[in-house]
């Protein structure tokens, strides 16, 4: 099988900080992969620099047997690569639903009204929330809103970047139930940061460790679950 | 009663053309965080292209005023688009994520450039022009004081009224609308969506200087005369406009317009002329001091 996307030895910086030594992975279509890593590793940053920003200083980003690596952020969506980034970043002063059609900005508008509600079946909360300001959210509901913002451009590749990140444990399984839907029904490969690594081990098809810009560690997700040091380092909180 | 009528209809006038300016400062600050202090030139610019589209449709003996009118508008609106696309080209771009003051400095530069390269091109000598549009009607007729409304003044209010209402359903119903408030919000994001920012507030400049057109022809047709200093003032009072109605909101733009307008009018009904200025000025400093944010300005604790 060929890879859909392969990042070969690339290096990031912001200033003189380098927050990406040589990283080297890749992401088979119709897989999801996860990538985990402490505080400050550069997870982020691998996932904005396949789209272009920081641009990569050294190595290549290949997607779909194409180059991207210095392709503009803004023709990221036209290639089929969505991002649902750190931090969620959904507008804040817009309602639910023009964060949802802001997602489908270059999108053909015939499937727009289809797409929506393909959107309020997966997250029905959206559905209840539709006219309502997308900042005055609560943090849960947000995150469904950006994880389906990203989707409503029909990517080929998603990047998910800790789409648990402050959800109450229900809510963390159900959106991890979401991505493994998304998956698998739609055909979407994933590529996913979690800091939660239990659950996007379990998940993922294949993961990568990620320490001070570099890889350090690969493999299944189960192999990676059940290693040793992994275990110690990532897993502390006594999961499974 | 008369009179208090009278200087309504006046101060909506004014008021009218100070909104659309308004709308143009507050668009860009809205998107581009900037304060475009050329603004007032590209308006002056809009004003002096139909004052000289006038007078070369009026050596053809031009016969019907709102045909005349309609090509003046065009006209207008193609040059100042130019211009102010070409100014945040060549000013603005190139300083995008360089510190919040360049911009600032660059915009005061082009603000003087342009002011003195249309003194050079057109003197500095008021220019007069024929009134286009004439007549009117009085619409209270006791006799003591008569309360007249040109046709002009109607044709200002309900062609600025008409402009705004497109305007606000442009920014809240299109595409485009959301692609210019998400660059607001998080031009990184918006990016990340496949809007193409650059393009976006290229737009952006455009639509705030075809503004600007409307309102310059309005200035010609209203006043009479133009020269090449009436952008400063205009420029000023209009930016006051839209701080007063809270910089960043397009309402707001609108509301401090014509509240500056009134202001003017009937100030200059009641009290010393010379004061108006310093009348607009204070109460916009009043209005600051209890509410900083403007009139219908958003409170900065919701930035995410
Ligand atoms: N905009 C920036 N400017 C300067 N340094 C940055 C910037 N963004 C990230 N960094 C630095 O790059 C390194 C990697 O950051 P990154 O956000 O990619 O980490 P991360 O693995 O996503 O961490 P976390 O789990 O906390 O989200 C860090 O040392 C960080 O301080
Ligand atoms: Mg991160």
């Amino acid at each position: 099988m060929t890879a859909l996307l392969s990042i070969e030895r690339v290096k990031a910086r912001y200033g003189p900080v380098e927050a990406l030594r040589g990283v080297s992975l890749t992401v088979d279509e119709g897989e999801i992969v996860a990538l985990i890593g402490a505080n400050g590793a550069g997870k982020s940053t691998l996932l904005m620099t396949i789209c272009g920003a920081p641009k990569a200083a050294e190595g290549r980003i290949v997607y779909a047997g194409q180059d991207i690596t210095g392709t503009d952020l803004h023709d990221m969506v036209k290639l089929g690569i969505a991002q649902s980034p750190e931090g969620r970043r959904i507008f804040p002063r817009m309602t639910v639903l023009e964060n949802l059609q802001m997602g489908a900005y270059l999108g053909d508008e015939r499937n727009l009204s289809g797409d929506l509600e393909r959107m309020f079946a997966l997250f029905p909360r959206l559905a209840e929330r539709k006219y309502q300001r997308a900042g005055t959210m609560s943090g849960g509901e947000q995150q469904m809103l950006a994880i389906g913002r990203a989707l409503m451009s029909r990517p080929r590749l998603l990047l998910l970047d800790e789409p648990s990140l402050g959800l109450a444990p229900l809510l963390v399984a159900q959106i991890f139930a979401t991505i493994r839907e998304i998956n698998r029904a739609q055909g979407v490969t994933v590529l996913l940061v979690e800091q939660n690594a239990y659950h996007a081990l379990r998940l993922a098809n294949r993961g990568y460790v990620l320490v001070n810009g570099e890889i350090r560690m690969s493999g299944t997700g189960q192999s990676l679950l059940d290693d040793p040091d992994i275990r110690k380092a990532y897993l502390a909180g006594g999961h499974g | 009663m008369e009179y208090f009528l009278q200087q309504l209809i006046n101060g909506l006038t004014l008021g009218a053309i100070y909104g659309l300016i308004a709308i143009g400062y507050t668009m860009v600050y809205g998107i581009v965080g900037m304060i475009n202090f050329a603004h007032g030139e590209i308006y002056m610019i809009g004003a002096f292209v139909s004052l000289v589209a006038f007078t070369i449709l009026g050596t053809f003996a031009f016969a019907s005023p709102v045909l005349a009118i309609l090509i003046v508008l065009i006209a207008a609106i193609i040059f100042t688009s130019v211009y102010g696309w070409t100014v945040e080209r060549i000013a603005y771009r190139p300083l995008r994520g360089s510190f919040r003051l360049a911009p600032l400095i660059s915009a005061i530069g082009v603000s003087i450039f342009l002011q003195n390269y249309v003194h050079l091109l057109q003197g500095a000598k008021m220019k007069p022009l024929q009134p286009i549009v004439t007549g009117g009607f009085v619409m209270t007729g006791d006799g003591s004081f008569p309360v007249r409304i040109t046709y002009l003044q109607i044709g200002i209010i309900v062609a600025t009224v008409v402009l705004m209402a497109g305007f606000t359903l442009l920014i809240h119903k299109t595409k485009l609308g959301r692609a210019q408030r998400a660059c607001e919000q998080d031009r990184k994001m918006a990016a990340l969506l496949g809007v193409n920012v650059d393009r976006t507030i290229s737009i952006t400049f455009v639509m705030g200087a075809a503004l600007a057109a409307v309102a310059g022809l309005i200035f010609t047709l209203y006043y009479g005369a133009v020269d090449f200093f009436i952008g400063f003032l205009a420029g000023l009072k209009a930016f006051t406009a839209a701080v007063l109605g809270g910089i960043g909101s397009l309402p707001g733009a609108m509301l401090g317009g014509l509240l500056i307008g009134l202001i003017e009018a009937f100030w200059s009904a009641h009290f010393p002329i010379a004061y108006k200025d310093v009348a607009v000025f204070g109460i916009l400093v009043v209005v600051l001091i209890f509410r900083p944010t403007g009139l219908l300005g958003r409170p900065d604790v919701e930035k995410v």
